[in-house]
């Protein structure tokens, strides 16, 4: 199999060249073409799919080659180093609307191995790294790519490549023209389209999965960025004062001691898990009011297409205009069972009213969406950390990010009605992209997986 | 969240209709009495509540002075009867769509003749916007209570008085209805009222309830969401849109990312990852119809996951809803069982109420009341006066109702004494009075319908027969007849309507109907002349009894029970022999019942007994008047007596088909006592108790038993039972577990029911159980 003989089909396949690529540029005509991509972005799997996470942030910020890893995780890289897998390293993800591909790109090869190198090996490296779209819909984030990462002893370029779902046959197909099954690598795959691709990965491309549970990867995922850490500090944090612009603050959270911990993951659903240990956890429930909520509640209100443009409305909205509060009912605090005058009594309430229905804006609807999906979350989460006698929650996932307000009102809510029992805690990594860029650069839940993703591809390598 | 019913002002019931004309006289009922007002109203329905007496007639029995007389003349009735007027209390809700109200409060005003009522209570999210309405109107000072201590209130009066309140909802299985039977103890319960927010309240004890939560996301987000999506204004109409929708077009499903279920997660392919997450990714226009269904999802599923939050984080497993969210729409209470089975895996009953809608009132009502005590009494709806259960639910109201399926009736009456369970029953939390639910059974539904059908030109005919002095009899009786052959039709079409459907229910129906046009007790003259032939038979009866062996004598005393329970009006087959043949007698009786082995038939093991040492203490629930206690349970009582068992006789207190009254049974041991010794000192030293059951039903309910003989029934340490008659020991209680023996007996006179039974007419049920030990 020669390198030209994968190159061309490839194009073929996914029939463009790296030149017709733009960068997504929010409000420019580019961005706009890109939309419908965008937009499904946000809304992929059930348990968090993150759109893109941020290259340059993560060269910025990122946690130093793992060379800050605990020594269980030294030993860990140590033994991969005596016995390293084959390349190439895979990791799909698999999400309800869009494939996440990374893939490690080894820049110390040597001349030997260079040599050695089957030549379908390098031309996938080749056309991989050389690109940035692949075919019409394929596309490289340049912008996220990790850049001398040191992993499993080698160094090398971590990339990140996404397509929609639908595409996913295109993708099979190309691995069984390309006989992907003679290279002896694992293709390790995450995401709800690990299960439903699996058959037609096996019966089409002579390729066996191995499948990794998502909740498991994102709960190992975790676990091991924050025993990696954020370049020394904590990669936990809280918010002291939450409700007040002024006060509020972002402090860092020390979890050294982790267990039990609650960890809610909000991507276009939410899943709440209790995590007793790093193999014990359950799933305790989860709630279909989520992220993909939240975003397609705000479409059909609002009529937006991004996300970003959700919470861009929400952020100069009123969501007092469109939900009933406490006081509206009782013109006060209900003293009779304790309820503030603030509190929300009917989301959407003032809705079931024409006048206050022609009298409400975008913006303040989509202000109200976010207010009540993330009521809600805050509200089954606390309920779940009471039944199960835990008081610390970490909230997770796509929704999150870039998303102040939700994990504000999150903090808020969680410490209000526990009466102070409860504290919610945030990853730096979705918090990250806030600071440095404002867009959709993050790390998120996604990006965590796939460090779990790669490292569970590199120790199942070792036994090949 | 704490707001009940109240909805915001776009709804339908803001214009005030003056024009409309009410049909009153069958609305606002019995006003005239009225006193003490209570008021709830609610975003679209207004409740009224009154308490009012109503006169009615009753048959008295009063023992004819026989001092003067030395024999008496065979003609001669035992006693006689007077017609007196007699005043109970009654409670009376109203709902109606708050278009009304301006024209009902006219009409009240207009009809309150007789009222020192100087306030009334108000709750409901309106009570502030109707306030100077009411002030105006009514003349009365408008006094606000707080509406979910008024919800609260109400809920506890019904669990506790109204059988059959609470149901279990499972849309598509049969029957669709699963009626509760009432608790012995209805605390700790969960409340969750879905307003337009959602209230979820834990109710520990009659006066303390604890606010444990709510949420945000209730009917209103319901109603303004679906309005906002669908631009359709009504909350009806939005469940009309969601019942025809899919979706599975809007929502994003577990099988839509993962191909099919989540196995790992044990999450199936239908289940909903992400509400609404199809509308962020597809450019198309959704349908009206499918935006509305995934809003209904949304919201129940997640009000039900957070009731089954608080339910396991309180060791709750009873939740009853309520609110205007629920208020009997089937496609709520679907999507709410639904969510709280998926959540709570079974482990949690989600439970909805018959009356739910009027709780705010009665609470009101009865916060307002508490100088009178209303807790202290025990009430009973009333069949006659109340609307079952949907009748204003458009597609399953019955074509007959006359003016509009907006108003909505519920009368509870209040009984003389307070009821109890028997102290006597093995499990009170498990008993069920009635044998055979005919909300379950379609067969046995069509057959007892089509009986109490066919058997209703005989019960005016008689009605008629009962009052030969009065000019309107005719007239009431057809009323009578209208008004129950309606409630048959609405049963017909509802099973469901009032609770359970049972032949009990039936039964007590006809009765509640047959006060209502004032037919008090239309068998007193036949009951009078019954007792008459019988007292003149009872010497002769106590002498061959006497002159027969032990042996011999207890079959025969048993024989005798069982014959004197063919005479029984109630039954058809039965009624048409003795109306055609007076002179259908005892031996005649005897001589139609089955040859032994009977159908059920434990004698030998009830004669063995016998021969062991006396019982203590016996509980006897007596059926028919005339030969069945007099020549039947008489003789049996002094058999006992005689053994040295003390013998509690329980009667109804009020009319019921030919059944025994309680004031009748005192004349007729006195006859009795006159002519027999051991009847007379067993009298005397109180070893012989006549009592009554606090009961106006063919049928026994053990559940609810006048207090007074739940108290004596535990004084002598009863330890025997013996129930009789078909309605008592075979329509209800034939599979009674009581915590003593006990003797069921009955002849079958219904040939449909003895063949369902495995036997044919006359055929005979004598059931004798002793508990395990």
């Amino acid at each position: 199999m020669g390198a030209g003989r994968l190159g061309a089909p490839m194009e073929r396949h996914w029939g463009v060249s790296a030149s017709s690529v733009r960068e997504p540029a929010p409000g420019g005509p580019d961005g706009r073409r890109r939309e419908p991509l965008r937009r499904r972005a946000n809304s992929a799997s059930a348990s968090a799919v993150g759109a893109s996470a941020s290259a340059e942030g993560v060269r910025r910020d990122r946690p130093g080659s793992y060379s800050g890893a605990t020594s269980a995780s030294r030993q860990r890289v140590e033994s991969l180093r005596k016995k390293r897998p084959l390349f190439p390293w895979f990791g799909l993800d698999i999400g309800g609307t869009l494939v996440k591909l990374v893939y490690f790109e080894p820049k110390d090869i040597t001349a030997e191995e260079e040599e050695e190198e089957v030549e379908s090996l390098k031309s996938i490296r080749k056309y991989l790294t050389s690109n940035v779209a692949y075919g019409s819909t394929g596309i490289r984030d340049v912008h996220l790519e990790l850049k001398d990462l040191t992993l499993c002893g080698r160094k090398g370029n971590l990339h990140f490549i996404r397509f929609p779902t639908h595409d996913m046959p295109a993708f099979i197909q190309m691995g069984r023209d390309k006989n992907f099954s003679s290279l002896h690598t694992v293709f390790c795959a995450t995401g709800g389209g690990a299960y439903k691709f699996e058959q037609d990965f096996l019966t089409i491309g002579d390729l066996q999965l191995c499948k990794l549970d998502e909740l498991d990867c994102l709960i190992k995922g975790i676990l091991y960025i924050d025993s990696v850490g954020f370049n020394g500090r904590s990669q936990c944090y809280y918010f002291e004062n939450p409700a007040d612009s002024e006060k509020c603050q972002k402090l860092p959270f020390d979890l050294r001691n982790p267990y039990p911990l609650l960890l809610v993951n909000i991507g276009s659903g939410v899943s709440i898990l209790a995590v007793y240990s790093k193999d014990n956890y359950k799933r305790v429930t989860g709630t279909s009011l989520g992220g993909g909520t939240f975003f397609g509640l705000c479409c059909l209100l609002t009529g937006c297409t991004t996300f970003e443009e959700a919470l861009e409305m929400a952020s100069r909205g009123d969501s007092t205009k469109v939900d009933k509060l406490v006081r509206d009912i009782y013109g006060g605090d209900y003293e009779r069972f304790g309820l503030p005058g603030w509190a929300v009594a009917s989301s959407f309430g003032n809705m079931m009213s024409k006048e206050k229905r022609e009298a409400v804006s975008k913006e303040d609807l989509a202000r109200a969406t976010l207010i009540t999906i993330t009521n809600n979350i805050g509200s089954i989460a606390r309920m779940c950390a009471l039944n199960e006698n835990i008081n610390q929650v970490v909230f997770v996932g796509n929704f999150l990010r870039i998303n102040t307000i939700a994990m504000r009102l999150l903090a808020y809510a969680l410490d209000y009605w526990s009466k102070g029992q409860l504290k919610a805690l945030f990853s730096e990594h979705e918090g990250w992209c806030d600071r440095m860029y404002g867009r959709d650069i993050n790390m998120s839940a996604t990006l965590i997986r796939f460090f779990r993703v790669i490292l569970e591809l590199l120790e199942h390598s070792l036994s090949y | 969240m704490a707001e009940c019913g109240a909805s915001g002002s776009g709804s339908s019931g803001d214009s005030l209709d003056k024009s409309i004309t009410l049909p009153p006289d069958e609305i606002f009922r019995n006003l005239e009495n009225a006193k003490r007002f209570a008021i709830d109203i609610g975003g679209s329905l207004t409740k009224l509540a009154y308490y009012s007496t109503v006169q009615h007639k009753v048959a008295r029995v009063r023992s004819f002075d026989h001092s003067d007389k030395d024999t008496e003349q065979d003609h001669e009735p035992p006693y006689e009867i007077s017609v007196q007027e007699e005043v109970t209390a009654r409670l009376h809700f109203v709902k109606f769509e708050n278009t009304y109200i301006e024209a009902c409060l006219d009409f009240i005003k207009d009809h309150l003749v007789n009222t020192e009522t100087k306030v009334i209570q108000a709750t409901g999210g309106g009570a502030y916007k109707f306030k100077d309405l009411i002030e105006e109107k009514l003349q009365l000072k408008v006094d606000k209570e707080d509406v979910m201590t008024c919800l609260i209130k109400g809920c506890n009066f019904v669990l506790k008085n109204i059988p059959h309140e609470a149901f279990m909802y499972q849309k598509g299985s049969n029957p669709e209805f699963r009626f509760q039977t009432n608790h012995p103890s209805v605390f700790p319960y969960l409340l969750v009222s879905i307003g337009s927010g959602v209230s979820i309240v834990k109710v520990e004890t009659e006066d303390r309830f604890e606010w444990i939560g709510g949420s945000s996301i209730g009917g209103g987000t319901f109603w303004g969401l679906g309005a906002l999506l669908t631009k359709t204004k009504k909350f009806d109409e939005l469940l009309h849109l969601a019942s025809r929708g899919q979706h599975t077009n809007v929502d994003m499903l577990v099988q839509d990312i993962y191909g099919g279920a989540h196995q790992t997660l044990g999450l199936s392919g239908n289940l909903i990852a992400s509400s609404f997450g199809k509308s962020a990714t597809a450019d198309t226009e959704f349908s009206k119809e499918d935006m509305a269904k995934s809003l209904l999802h949304m919201i129940s599923n997640d009000i039900g996951q957070l009731a089954c939050l608080y339910a396991r984080l309180h060791c709750l497993d009873r939740v009853y809803f309520g609110g205007f969210f629920i208020r009997g729409h089937p496609v709520t209470m679907r999507t709410i069982t639904y969510s709280i089975n998926f959540f709570s895996k079974g482990e949690v009953q989600a439970l909805f109420l018959r009356h739910e809608g009027y709780l705010g009132a009665i609470g009101a009502f009865l916060k307002g009341a508490e100088q009178d005590n209303p807790n202290q009494y025990s009430w009973e709806e009333n069949y006659a006066g109340s609307s079952g259960l949907m009748s204003s639910s458009p597609e399953l109201c019955p074509t007959q109702r006359p003016r509009s399926g907006t108003f909505d009736l519920l009368e509870m009456d209040r009984l003389e004494r307070p009821l109890v369970n028997l102290p006597l029953l093995l499990d009170p939390s498990s008993y069920v009075p009635d044998t055979v639910d005919l909300t379950d059974d379609a067969l046995a539904r069509k057959y007892w319908l089509t009986c109490f059908e066919e058997a209703l030109d005989g019960v005016v005919k008689r009605a008629v027969a009962s009052q030969p002095g009065s000019v309107d009899a005719a007239e009431r009786a057809e009323k009578f007849r209208q008004k129950y052959w309606n409630k048959l039709q609405t049963l017909r079409q509802q099973p469901f309507a009032y609770g359970t459907l049972t032949v009990r229910s039936l039964l007590d129906t006809r009765e509640h109907c047959l006060n209502e046009f004032n037919f008090p007790d239309p068998y007193s003259k036949v009951k009078q002349k019954d007792n008459g032939v019988a007292l003149k038979c009872f010497q002769r009866v106590i002498h061959s009894l006497d002159a027969l062996g032990w042996e011999e004598r207890q079959l025969a005393l048993v024989k005798g029970l069982l014959a004197g329970n063919v005479f029984d009006w109630g039954a058809k087959a039965v009624s048409d022999v003795l109306e055609s043949d007076p002179q259908f007698g005892f031996e005649e009786a005897k001589r139609k019942l089955q040859e032994r082995p009977w159908l059920v038939d434990s004698y030998s093991k009830w004669l063995q007994r016998l021969k062991g040492p006396p019982h203590k203490c016996a509980l006897i629930f007596a059926d028919n008047s005339g030969v069945d206690v007099i020549l039947g349970v008489f003789p049996f009582v002094r058999e006992l007596l005689s053994r040295g068992t003390e013998v509690i006789l329980a009667c109804n207190s009020g009319p019921a088909l030919n059944d025994v009254t309680y004031s009748e049974s005192l004349i007729v041991a006195e006859r009795i006592a006159a002519m027999d010794p051991v009847v007379r000192s067993a009298l005397g030293e109180g070893r012989l108790l006549l009592m009554q059951t606090g009961s106006s039903s063919p049928c026994l309910d053990l559940s609810r038993l006048d207090k007074g003989l739940a108290v004596l029934v535990r004084e002598r340490g009863a330890d025997l039972v013996v129930i009789e008659g078909m309605g008592r020991a075979v329509h209800t209680n034939y599979h009674a577990a009581l915590r003593c023996e006990s003797l069921k007996l009955a002849v079958i006179k219904n040939s449909w029911l003895a063949e369902r039974l495995g036997g044919r007419l006359f055929s005979v049920i004598f059931k004798y159980e002793v508990p395990a030990e």
